[in-house]
């Protein structure tokens, strides 16, 4: 972590969001075997800003479910550029329960601006579906495994970050407010977004350094391979750990990790 | 004006506090009358918002209210730009420590657990403290076997402890699930404002979901909405009229049945120790 001060918050905001920075799909492509797509949330719809499925990470059997904005325009519109809907959500939650029925650990992937703020999604309770995801993946008896490995926005993101082990991408950020929104709010200038995201604490130092996240992946000067091999290896010997753990055990650490944020 | 003798003041002395003005139809409102008209319009019957302490009055029973927590004070743990000052500022104004009261009381005789938001306090955001406070609440309600009733009004995540406040939602999501695993019930009543993350957490994990009428209760901001898609947003929209019709809370109530209504539903659920079900 010696290399933090080089790098600005802001440079790392830009970084999480570039627009080549492979998201939620490029890491199932990359690490998953036999990778099924499951789809829908069997109440509305299905929401391409989610992707679910299941597959193989090595020899065990995992549930995936990633944030996905798409490749090209007519794939990201389609894809809300990422930002989850409802459907999404609930197809997430849908699929964290089927797998702790057949006791899969669950990858969660997260990367998004944010839940996608239109008047369908709070027609359908935007709100409601975070919180139930919120609630119900305290008692997922199943590990479950959450990368942030582009930008963490707000409570969207969250909803796939209720876990066991929170593992974020060097040049991810994850953060309560877009440092745009932040500033004007402020300084009532989204131009000091620069300046709104050191104040913010959104890289990956600082949240390890808050104990948000318990593992950082590397990326300064390491090819895509290396930088997969990496994730992988922390992926296998994290899932193979909680898995170990008894139920109650899981769930009591679970809760735990996140008790302890901005306790007394 | 039973509130000017209870707080020592003479009539004279409060016409020297400025009057609050109603913010539909502009009428100046003298504070005690406000106070005992449950901060509801006495011209146009709008409902203004009400502090956690005007709350507590209109639905604890007299005197049963035992403040827990009170101690629980912020810091600025992330130094934040102009926090401290806004906190500073927050207290003179709101005359609390944080933006929620936690306590025990009784309502209609029935013993619940209870947290009052104020958006007198930093627009009732939630940090590090809110969340603590809440989630101690609910532990404790579990480990007591008590309802919790809790009081909703929020902007969202507190801005100024970043990703910690975010967390909070997480956290207080963790006990409220323990306390319903618990077998205890749990009222979320949604007032004016309920948004962000509060809105995306444990105001959306009431067993019974109770709004005010023409509260504002969403997830996103209705300016971001409108920006990012462009549309107009229809009539009524994220009020409290349109989520009872989109399925998302069971009632709206109006705020002087709240306490009858509530005490009601407890006592629904009130627990018997000699429960046995016949034939069972």
């Amino acid at each position: 972590m010696t290399s933090a001060s080089k790098v600005t918050a802001y440079e790392r905001v830009r970084a999480a969001r570039s627009g080549n920075r492979p998201m939620g799909g490029y890491y199932i492509s990359r690490m998953i075997d036999d990778f099924v797509e499951l789809h829908g949330d069997r109440r509305y719809g299905d929401d391409g800003a989610i992707v679910g499925g299941i597959g193989f990470l090595g020899d065990t059997p995992v549930t995936v479910i990633a944030m996905e904005r798409g490749s090209d325009i007519a794939d990201r519109m389609k894809r809300h550029f990422g930002c989850p809907s409802p459907e999404g959500y609930r197809k997430a939650l849908r699929l964290m329960k089927e797998a702790e029925k057949f006791r899969r650990p669950i990858i969660c992937f997260i990367g998004s601006s944010g839940a996608y703020p239109g008047i369908g999604a709070e027609e359908r309770g935007q709100g409601e579906a975070i919180a139930e995801n919120l609630f119900e993946m305290m008692g997922i008896k199943v590990p479950i495994i959450s990368v942030i490995v582009g930008e963490g926005g707000s409570g969207g993101a969250l909803a796939l970050g209720v876990c066991d082990t929170a593992i974020m991408f060097e040049n991810a950020i994850y953060s309560v407010i877009s440092p745009e929104g932040c500033a004007t709010i402020l300084w009532k200038d989204a131009a000091k977004a620069a300046m709104a995201a050191d104040v913010l604490r959104l890289t990956s130092h600082d949240l390890y350094g808050y104990e948000v996240v318990e593992e950082v992946i590397k990326e300064e000067n390491r090819t895509q391979d290396e930088v997969c091999s990496e994730l992988k290896k922390v992926l296998v010997s994290e899932i193979s750990k909680k898995q170990k753990l008894p139920g109650k055990q899981l769930l009591d650490e679970r809760y735990n990790k996140f008790r302890k944020i901005g306790s007394m | 004006m039973e509130i000017l003798k209870k707080l020592g003041i003479s009539k004279s002395e409060e016409n020297a506090i400025p009057k609050t003005p109603c913010k539909k139809c502009g009428t100046e409102i003298q504070n005690s009358e406000l106070y005992e008209n449950l901060c509801i319009c006495p011209e146009c019957g709008e409902y203004l918002r009400m502090s956690a302490k005007a709350r507590i009055n209109a639905t604890a029973d007299q005197g049963s209210f035992e403040e827990l927590y009170a101690d629980l004070a912020s810091k600025n743990i992330i130094d934040f730009p102009e926090y401290d000052e806004k906190l500073e500022k927050a207290k003179k104004t709101s005359g609390l420590t944080e933006g929620v009261v936690c306590g025990k009381c009784t309502i209609d005789g029935n013993k619940c657990a209870m947290f009052v938001m104020d958006s007198n306090f930093m627009m009732g955001s939630m940090g590090t403290i809110v969340g603590e406070k809440i989630t101690r609440l609910f532990e404790l309600a579990a480990k007591e076997d008590l309802p919790v009733v809790g009081f909703c009004t929020s902007g969202g995540a507190r801005m100024q402890e970043g990703i910690l406040s975010l967390m909070q939602m997480a956290k207080v999501s963790g006990a409220a699930k323990r306390h319903s695993e618990s077998g205890n019930l749990y009222i979320a009543i949604l007032t004016d404002p309920t948004t962000g993350g509060v809105t995306a957490s444990f105001a959306m994990q009431g067993d019974i979901i109770i709004a005010e009428p023409g509260a504002l209760i969403g997830f996103a901001g209705q300016r971001v909405i409108e920006q990012t898609t462009g549309e107009k947003l229809p009539n009524g929209f994220q009020r409290a009229e349109f989520l009872l019709e989109h399925g998302f809370i069971d009632m709206i109530e109006e705020r002087p049945r709240m306490k009858y209504t509530v005490g009601k539903l407890l006592s629904i659920h009130k627990k018997k120790n000699t429960a046995k079900v016949k034939g069972a």
